[in-house]
């Protein structure tokens, strides 16, 4: 059962593989596939809420030496996200990229990413961590550069050095903590490090992956290649990407953290809040100067990333809750309005804000489309984005750290700035007048408005998912749970 | 031996990041290149270095505890293999970037239209 979330992207994908011919056959297949997907990923989830963290020895061979597969609530929870993320731009994709790029192997690719982004939620093995981050930026460097426009190749470049580099960093740290601890399982890695109290260089190790992590995560000061590059491919892939990469980052943050930092915990407290203060201030001012769609979008993971790292930060049942509940909303939002920008671009061909305009006018229904999720991210209740921020904030008041919640406060007002800004320059303000009426594809709309329920659905029913977080956050801030249940104590 | 590894590894660095400062874009790939082998070479030092016992070629019992520990080199395989798939692919991506700006001069990265 727990393999079904890897084994099966990787099946669809050799699938699609050998029916690129059939373009017809490789839109419904993918939808069908996605949907399967999700299906199994919401059939682990309520597994593990009854029976606890499920692991799986590969091999039979037993924790230490083998490679280990574990789910608990957290990585449950993120398995369904991206896959239902997932179907929405199956429906989208269609509809919107060319025909040229869906036949040069954009399907296969989207199940490539998705079988290294699940496999990264999976595994208990740190190396086998590293293959999955390279199994998914591997498919994500050939889908940002899929089509090879000199724009395209250009953000590709950015984006291929610094993730290789980053990877480097990964390894290197993989290296020294083996060096370290002559183990590579994650379980039991955090077993020794309780075991032996202080270990010299351990924390040189884990900057390392702290590095590594905040560059694919767009932590500052590391952001700077997020911007430069997502812009540049058609929209449904950027979203993919939104929903999915960065937040693998943090989803590795906290695994490392609930498990490995048992040493310092003082210095990497402080280290990460300043971090994630930096992070959401500067993401969140850059984009406000920024008159593209999708470049403000892009600013925006930035600061929205801060807020999670922030409730690691913390690192208190509540503050942790709050941040996967932050996390969910942030996935399923931030797509959002990235397709929503896609139908803006549908409509009149431009991201530009300088240019749009009257959309409120002329199409309220891409108004509405994309007021939802902005609204969402800005904070406005009951939209979702209102609870995750509540839950943070009284996270963070309650942990007393008066300091990074009111900037958190303040970013939040910056954000709902940049969201009107896009609202009053795209929608609300008149007419240019020189811009082409293009049709808008039905299936983009569709999906866009699927996504836009799920966002609202998150948000009324936030009680019963914050229950849910919260029990995912007990399995985080108790590593002992996750020990135990891998190393069969 | 060490003190050798630790020269080389440290020379390699500094070539790599040498390299992935010039603006020729064909020694960016290089540099990443380089960046990968030191890499690799660091793994096997953090692994512990051992001398005269390759794993896995003498098994004598009782020798065991001397035997050079097999699973750095294992890891090392897997990150030359990845390794040598992105350079591959950044090649590609390079020589197709070439092709279409006809320059190799990374300036061109920058997004002045």
């Amino acid at each position: 059962m727990l393999v079904l979330p890897i084994i099966l992207p990787l099946f669809f994908m050799v699938v699609l593989i050998f029916t690129r011919r059939w373009l017809a056959f490789q839109q419904h297949f993918s939808l069908l596939a996605t949907v399967i997907l999700t299906l199994v990923s919401a059939f682990l989830l309520m597994d593990i809420q009854e029976n606890g963290i499920a692991t799986l020895q590969v091999g039979s061979w037993i924790a230490p030496y083998g490679i280990t597969l574990v789910v608990d609530l957290l990585s449950a929870i993120m398995l369904v996200t991206v896959s239902f993320i997932a179907i929405v731009i199956m429906i989208y994709s269609p509809g919107f990229i060319d025909k040229g790029r869906q036949s040069a192997g954009y399907y296969p690719l989207s199940f490539g990413l998705l079988m290294g982004v699940n496999g990264a939620f999976i595994t208990g093995d740190i190396f086998n961590l590293y293959v999955w981050y390279e199994v998914m930026l591997t498919s994500s460097f050939v889908l940002i550069a899929l089509g090879g426009s000199a724009e395209q190749l250009r953000g590709s470049i950015k984006y291929v050095t610094i993730n290789f580099i980053a990877s480097i960093f990964f390894v290197a740290g993989i290296g020294i903590l083996y060096g370290l601890t002559g183990t590579l399982n994650m379980a039991d890695l955090a077993y020794k490090l309780r075991a032996a109290g202080h270990i010299p260089y351990l924390d040189g190790a884990l900057m390392l992956f702290f590095i590594a992590f905040s560059v694919k995560a767009g932590l500052f000061p590391f952001f700077f290649w997020l911007p430069a590059s997502y812009h540049t491919p058609p929209i449904p892939i950027t979203a993919l990407f939104a929903g999915t990469l960065t937040k693998v980052g943090i989803y590795t943050m906290f695994r490392f953290y609930s498990l490995f930092i048992v040493d310092n915990t003082m210095f990497w407290k402080a280290f990460i809040l300043v971090i994630a203060g930096l992070t959401m201030t500067i993401g969140v001012l850059m984009a406000a100067s920024q008159y593209d769609i999708r470049k403000i979008l892009s600013f925006h993971i930035i600061s929205q990333v801060g807020y999670m790292v922030m409730g690691l930060g913390l690192f208190t049942a509540g503050s942790i809750a709050g941040a996967i509940y932050f996390m969910v909303h942030n996935m399923l939002s931030k797509t959002n309005t990235f397709l929503a920008g896609g139908l803006v671009y549908q409509r009149s061909g431009s991201y530009d804000l300088k240019v749009l305009g009257g959309l409120y006018k002329s199409n309220p229904m891409l108004a509405l489309l994309f007021f939802v999720p902005a609204m969402s991210l800005a904070g406005i209740p009951p939209l979702p984005g209102f609870f995750g921020k509540f839950f943070l904030i009284k996270g963070g008041f309650e942990a007393g750290d008066y300091l990074i919640t009111g900037v958190a406060i303040l970013v939040g007002l910056f954000t709902l700035f940049s969201m009107v800004k896009i609202w009053n320059e795209a929608y609300w303000k008149k007419e240019t007048g020189t811009l082409p009426k293009g049709k808008v594809s039905r299936r983009a709309i569709a999906s866009t408005s699927l996504l836009a329920l799920a966002v609202v659905l998150l948000g009324i029913f936030a009680g019963p998912v914050s229950d849910i977080t919260l029990e995912a956050a007990r399995q985080v801030v108790l590593p002992d749970l996750y020990i135990n249940a891998v190393l069969g104590r | 031996m060490l003190f050798l590894f630790a020269l080389l590894i440290g020379l390699l660095y500094g070539a790599a990041v040498y390299l992935l400062l010039r603006r020729n874009i064909f020694k960016l790939v290089l540099g990443l290149i380089f960046l990968g082998h030191a890499t690799n070479l660091l793994l096997f030092v953090a692994g512990g270095l051992t001398s005269g016992f390759p794993s896995f070629i003498r098994n004598i019992p009782g020798e065991v505890e001397k035997m050079a520990d097999p699973l750095p080199q294992a890891l090392i395989l897997t990150a030359i293999v990845i390794s040598l798939g992105v350079t591959a692919f950044a090649l590609v991506l390079v020589y197709r970037f070439y092709s279409v700006t006809k320059t190799v001069d990374l300036d061109e990265l920058s997004e002045n239209e």
